[in-house]
């Protein structure tokens, strides 16, 4: 069989609504923040503090911040096992997600989850699912209970381009629009499921289509530029919010790092990684506007670089010395 | 500052790996992100990328280095302004530095008050609550297991509006089972909602909205069609709560019938109380008679957990009575000794009981005085009235349809073994259903299943008659 060695560089397929100076220094704040977050992550799990699987954001932070910038209280947030960015997006806290990432007793899970399983109630954030696409029933029960309920909020159902071509997916899709159910499918389409290109697993690769044959509208999005995320999905959101039902949007992003932690990658070129690096990085990009419409100048990004790495070596170090959950936890929240 | 470059874990079982390859060399000027070496781990060849930016100082472990543990320093990065004579500054340190294992105990030590010698602490017992009383003079009312149900999720949703009934045939069809007869008139669309043939979608649906706050009774069409939905029922709907420290959880019934019908053949005839049985942050209930059927259920969509309540499609049409009170609600966890007996103890559940009961009676003509114990809960399972039953009788036979290998008898049979070993005068027996899949043949399927005589036979051999 043919084997696929590069895939399309992502092209804007949304008009890009220009953002105001507090949205750009808030979005460049929270993607920088989920990169060093994510860097100090890796650096942990290379030292042995972190165990595990420890799938990883970078590259990606463009979509759930443009993303989470359309949302308001009470709606929610899914998605799998490639999660620490969903988190931050959704404010929780640091130290407590970098201490469950060591397994520790203040972690968001009292250390019983890691990496892949995290949830925050007060943030909307309902995790962190470890089986791939299946946080995409789930996702659409949640919207469920909002249409049961008769709020206008909605549900954000990340899943990635390998999660794509799982039947439950489909599932979900039919009953989310048969039913009107307010969801957004957001597919973080980041070229590879694990070790395979898209192009070698999958026979629509354009997965906004994914959608056709349920009646379900899709876009095609560049998931690198955190201005197109956010614009597609104020519109996505405004036909949920509306009655109108589920919306998908395939993100054209890319990961930086392997799939895990213990992924050497091998599967692409060097050159196709430093070519979106270089050219296409979400935090560069977002740089270069603030420099360019004098939105902050070097001084000033240099003050919020340091604030952030400040923040995540909190993270970091709360998380190497919180205590590992006592031994009495083993018996506790297996029933409520 | 320089900042040391360690060797890093690059899986999650790597201890050491080989220096194979610096791709920058003493002098070069680093960013964030570039590749610095390779390192060769027992699974593959691996990239290390600088995590800071600087000039690269000073390489402290070759290339072509075998076996360096992990965390050993393997180069120090230069910061803006420093230069080499920096390096000095952290060496020392770094040679009295111990090895990396005992560097890392000693981290835990310091920093985290160890646990004591690891033992795993005794898992908590739970006390559950006896039957409720039913005032004298209540009047019984005879109705179908099937009634009993219906009644059960029609008082629920009436008391509580986050209640939904969602399944295949569940509200225009009135059930495939009849099951939900009545409720999407009583209740609308909105409550009683027909799903279309995907028990994988709307399992996991039904978890969500559960995640959400709802509380869903998710109608199977039988347990054999929850085979496909059963990543979601033991991923996402039992170990969720467990998973997110006790934050998040999931209010959820999953009931339908379970086990042989007739004459349906091996797919459509499973009994899956083993199989749920086996996992924790599940409840399994396996109800006999109309009246456990119609409490139990009302306590099941009462539970804060995920309940999987299996039905029996023959029982569904048995009637017995069924005490008319406001509000019946069975506990959970309790088995029930539906016969008192001395001889031996016969320990069933949902059809099975049928066979226990006819049995015990035909024993009774022989002079044998069997105590009968109707499980109705098989998670979690009421030890203490087994283990206290048997202490009086000596003796013990199982039943179940259920296949015998890692079946529910065989639990029942090892817990009577640790709790009431030297109570026991003969080995526990079990009747079960014959390792074949279920044959369509109407007299293979007969032999296939338990029978009276079988359970007969058994309680007879562990009385030594």
């Amino acid at each position: 069989m043919a084997i696929a060695q590069k895939t399309p560089i992502p092209e804007p397929k949304v008009v890009v609504a220009e953002f105001s100076k507090e949205q750009e220094l808030s979005a460049y704040r929270t993607m920088l923040t989920i990169r060093r977050f994510e860097e100090k992550a890796g650096q942990m799990y290379g030292m042995g503090l972190i165990g595990g699987f420890c799938h990883l954001y970078i590259g990606q932070e463009a979509v759930v911040v443009g993303i989470q910038m359309t949302l308001k209280p009470g709606d929610q947030v899914i998605t799998g096992y490639r999660d620490h960015g969903h988190m931050i997006a959704t404010g929780m806290d640091l130290k407590g997600i970098m201490a469950e990432l060591t397994g520790r007793a203040h972690g968001y899970s009292k250390g019983k989850g890691g990496s892949m399983h995290m949830f925050s109630v007060e943030k909307g954030f309902y995790g962190g699912h470890g089986i791939v696409a299946a946080q995409v029933p789930l996702g659409t029960g949640l919207g469920f209970a909002d249409r049961y309920r008769g709020t206008d909020n909605l549900s954000v159902t990340y899943f990635g381009d390998g999660a794509a071509n799982q039947g439950q997916v489909y599932e979900s899709f039919n009953m989310a629009s048969l039913w009107k159910l307010p969801v957004i499918y957001v597919i973080e389409n980041n070229r590879y499921a694990m070790g395979t290109a898209i192009t070698r697993s999958s026979a629509e690769v354009n997965l906004s289509r994914r959608g056709l044959s349920f009646n379900i509208p899709g876009d095609q999005v560049d998931g690198m530029d955190v201005r197109a995320v956010n614009a597609a999905g104020e519109k996505a959101a405004q036909w949920c919010r509306s009655g109108k039902g589920p919306y998908i949007l395939e993100m054209l992003t890319y990961r930086y790092r392997g799939h895990s932690m213990s992924d050497p990658a091998k599967y692409r070129t060097r050159e196709e990684v430093d070519e979106i690096r270089t050219h296409h990085d979400p935090i560069d990009m977002a740089r270069q506007r603030i420099l360019e419409k004098k939105f902050a100048n070097e001084e000033a990004l240099k003050k919020i670089d340091a604030e952030i790495r400040d923040q995540v070596n909190q993270a970091a170090e709360f998380a190497t010395h919180d205590p590992e959950p006592d031994p009495s936890e083993l018996y506790t929240d297996v029933y409520r | 500052m320089p900042t040391e470059v360690l060797m890093p874990a690059l899986s999650p079982t790597m201890e050491k790996g080989n220096l194979a390859k610096w791709l920058k060399k003493e002098g070069d000027k680093i960013k964030s992100g570039d590749v610095i070496a390779e390192i060769e781990t027992d699974k593959a060849t691996m990239e290390v990328e600088a995590a800071d930016e600087g000039t690269l100082g000073k390489i402290l472990v070759p290339e072509g280095t075998a076996d360096v543990a992990v965390n050993t320093p393997i180069a120090v990065i230069l910061g803006e302004g420093e230069d080499k004579g920096a390096i000095k500054a952290i060496k020392p340190s770094q040679e009295s530095a111990p090895p990396v294992k005992a560097q890392k105990q000693e981290a835990k030590t310091q920093d985290t008050p160890a646990p004591k010698p690891s033992k795993a602490p005794e898992a908590p017992v739970q006390h559950i609550a006896s039957d409720p009383d039913i005032p004298e003079g209540t009047e019984m009312v005879t109705m179908t297991m099937r009634e009993a149900l219906r009644d059960a999720m029609a008082e629920e949703m009436r008391r509580d509006k986050d209640v939904f009934v969602m399944g295949e045939e569940v509200a225009e069809y009135q059930g495939a089972y009849k099951v939900t007869q009545g409720l999407l008139q009583e209740f609308g669309a909105n409550r009683v909602i027909d799903t279309p043939i995907t028990e994988h979608g709307f399992a996991g649906l039904g978890i969500g909205a559960g995640l959400a706050g709802l509380k869903p009774v998710i109608e199977f069409m039988t347990f054999n069609f929850a085979m496909q939905a059963m990543d979601q029922l033991i991923n996402s709907a039992a170990k969720t709560l467990y998973m997110s420290g006790g934050q998040m959880g999931c209010q959820i019934v999953f009931r339908g019938p379970n086990g042989a019908a007739a004459r349906v053949a091996a797919q459509h005839s499973q009994d899956y109380a083993a199989w749920y049985s086996n996992i924790p942050g599940l409840k399994v209930i396996a109800p006999s008679t109309a009246a456990d059927a119609k409490g139990l259920l009302k306590a099941a969509i009462r539970d804060p957990n995920p309940v999987i309540f299996l039905e029996n499609e023959i029982l569904y049409g048995h009637s017995s009575p069924v005490p008319k009170l406001d509000d019946f609600v069975l506990p959970i966890g309790k088995a029930k000794i539906v016969r008192q007996g001395n001889d031996v103890t016969i320990v069933s559940w949902a059809m099975g009981m049928t066979y226990a009961l006819k049995a015990a009676e035909e024993l009774a003509s022989e002079g044998i005085d069997a105590e009968v114990i109707d499980l109705r809960t098989i998670r979690p399972m009421d030890t203490e009235t087994i283990v206290a039953s048997v202490q009086k009788t000596g003796r013990a036979v199982t039943v179940e349809e259920g296949w015998q290998q890692s079946g529910v008898g065989a639990e029942i049979a090892a817990r009577i073994m640790e709790h009431a070993f030297d109570y026991l005068d003969a080995p526990v027996a079990r009747v079960a259903g014959k390792d074949v899949p279920m044959p369509y043949a109407a007299n293979l399927e007969k032999l296939a299943l338990p029978s009276v005589a079988e359970v007969i036979e058994a309680a007879k051999a562990v009385c030594y008659r």
